[in-house]
């Protein structure tokens, strides 16, 4: 079933002279999925896309698109869009002949060339935008168009480069759904790459999670969410207070610490969310050093014998005074367990 | 109170300075006199119309022209690669090539002419027409790296990426969206390129050998021979000629912003 493996990156190096960005890449794509590239600045991620794009060679590995192997391929004959993170309009055409560019240079002229941008353009909503200078758009709208000139194309994957970094909040909002809604209407595979967990999770069918050049987890955002399988993912996601573990005992700063329960037994290292600590009662006990209202709930930071804490806890109930000892106890049983502690 | 006194008074004297050898041309062109006097003697439009008839000067008009359009020319298919390597590319040494390529401003234009005529139309028995050429070509190269440069760094080097992917090559892609978007910066080098070779005289000087002058060695000469105010009419015409292409050049690309 070549549908699960529609692009498929086999022992993908990637490097930039002697330095090694990503070494012996595999990864498996499946034909109309919306796949996140997660990870922060330099592990990889754009240097990846620029691969699949074709706009970087790789020193060794291969690319298979739709059982065809692009390695070699080079990137203006390749099937393959990139909306870039800044866009990349060309200044001196309007949003039509923007949108046009493409497919003029495939050799479409005529109605069905101008069927075949009215269109893009519709997908995004911008018919009526059509002779206006990039210039003269916003940073959504001019997101917008970049998206219909590489749509118009009809790649069989499409990259896009953080697309949300360079919108305010708000418009971010806006343009996840819209990103969600053309690819499922067009069923376009699509890769974006993202430094932010909270647009991964939303958006994205399957995530990636890329450090240091390798891949990390890859899963479901349920799976990335709620198993994580490193300390690096754990803390990515959110679980703050990570711990490897020593037998079954818990490694601190300062030594190792009993649990109130058995850890499971092929687990390296345990983390909790700030919200999955226990607060009031238990083994444990930690000073308030810190508090902050997020609204429906309350934040604290604890000093422990275990090192800093970070526990969470219902606005509704009162607030506890910053100094003062507090009891509490990290559960394994919600504890999600790492397989891997790479940096502890 | 002193300040709003005088800095009204500055300005003046500096456009006085700046402006005032340019009107007293302007009046002892329009003069009736046989010599180049000023205040003028009487107002004619005889020795403006007397320019057009001394021979030299129109075929050293026609020998300026070609330099002045020629040599930016070549400057700027010289310059426009050049200046993309440099903005585009880590090229090694690129400070050194800058520096290089910029030399011909810095270096004093007797020295390059003098160096010239004794490396390349002595020994090489180079044509003086050929020689002069090469003089300007160099000269204007300086001044067309820099402004081309200056458009070049303004634009953002992703979208050649993005005509890449588009399906164009990567020359297709430098022409389909570098250039059109570096226009007015080309316009602008084109403009100074030949005003810079059109008033250059002390290179020119070297140069210049029988019957192949330059307008402005020309003028010198004639007026070693003839001290009529001709000299003056053409002196008034070449910079109104200079005038209209700045003004035109301002008016129509903002040309300020490239230089």
């Amino acid at each position: 079933m070549s549908d699960a493996r529609f692009l498929c990156l086999e022992k993908l190096t990637l490097s930039y002279g002697k330095n090694v960005a990503v070494p012996e890449m595999n990864l498996d794509i499946g034909k109309g999925e919306l796949v996140a590239l997660l990870g922060p600045s330099g592990c990889g991620k754009t240097t990846t896309m620029r691969a699949i794009a074709g706009l970087m060679e790789p020193s060794s590995g291969a690319i298979i698109l739709d059982r065809v192997d692009i390695t070699r391929t080079p990137a203006n004959k390749r099937p393959v869009g990139l909306v870039f993170q800044s866009y990349a309009l060309f200044p001196h055409l309007n949003v039509y002949e923007n949108v046009a560019f493409g497919l003029k240079l495939m050799g479409i002229r005529g109605k069905k060339l101008d069927d075949k941008v009215q269109e893009g353009l519709r997908t995004v909503g911008l018919s009526k935008f059509a002779t206006r200078k990039p210039a003269e758009l916003s940073g959504g709208q001019q997101q917008r168009v970049s998206l219909a000139r590489s749509m118009v194309m009809e790649p069989k994957v499409l990259l896009l480069d953080e697309p949300l970094s360079n919108l305010d909040a708000r418009l971010r909002l806006e343009m996840r759904t819209e990103l969600q809604r053309v690819q499922k209407e067009s069923g376009v595979t699509m890769i974006f790459v993202t430094h932010d967990q909270v647009e991964a999770l939303a958006m994205a069918d399957r995530i990636i999670v890329m450090l240091d050049g390798h891949i990390e987890q890859i899963g479901t955002p349920e799976d990335i969410y709620n198993r994580p399988v490193s300390d690096f993912v754990a803390d990515f996601v959110g679980f703050e207070n990570v711990f490897a573990l020593e037998g079954r005992k818990l490694k601190t700063p300062t030594g190792t610490v009993e649990l109130s329960d058995t850890p499971p037994r092929d687990a390296k290292g345990l983390a909790w969310r700030p919200s999955m600590v226990t607060l009031g009662d238990g083994p444990f006990e930690g000073t308030i050093r810190g508090t902050s209202f997020a609204g429906g709930t309350r934040e604290y930071l604890l000093d422990t014998p275990l090192g800093p804490i970070k526990a969470e806890c219902d606005a509704s109930l009162p607030a506890h005074e910053f100094g003062s000892v507090l009891k509490f106890d990290l559960p394994v049983t919600k504890a999600a367990s790492l397989s891997r502690v790479g940096s502890l | 109170m002193t300040n709003k006194l005088f800095s009204p008074i500055i300005l003046l004297l500096v456009l006085a300075f700046l402006i005032g050898p340019f009107l007293i041309i302007i009046a002892a062109s329009l003069s009736a006199g046989e010599t180049l006097a000023f205040p003028p003697q009487g107002l004619s439009l005889r020795w403006v119309l007397k320019v057009f008839e001394v021979e030299s000067f129109r075929a050293s008009f026609g020998i300026s022209m070609f330099l002045a359009i020629g040599g930016t020319l070549a400057a700027l298919i010289l310059g426009i690669p050049a200046s993309y390597a440099l903005s585009r590319y880590k090229v090694p040494g690129a400070e050194t090539i800058r520096t290089i390529v910029s030399s011909p401003i810095i270096v004093p234009g007797i020295i390059v002419g003098l160096a010239l005529l004794r490396y390349f139309v002595v020994p090489f028995n180079f044509g003086i027409l050929f020689a002069l050429f090469l003089a300007h070509t160099a000269l204007i190269l300086p001044y067309a790296v820099r402004v081309v440069s200056a458009s070049l760094n303004n634009l953002r080097s992703d979208i050649e990426e993005a005509a890449v992917l588009l399906g164009s090559s990567r020359i297709g892609a430098f022409f389909r969206v570098v250039m059109p978007n570096i226009r007015g910066g080309i316009l602008a080098a084109f403009i100074l390129g030949f005003v810079t070779s059109f008033n250059q005289v002390p290179v020119s000087l070297f140069l210049s050998g029988p019957g192949v002058r330059t307008l402005p060695i020309d003028m010198l000469a004639y007026m070693e021979i003839t001290y009529d105010p001709s000299v003056a009419a053409l002196s008034a015409l070449l910079a109104f000629m200079s005038l209209g292409i700045v003004f035109l050049a301002e008016r129509f690309l903002g040309f300020s912003r490239y230089v």
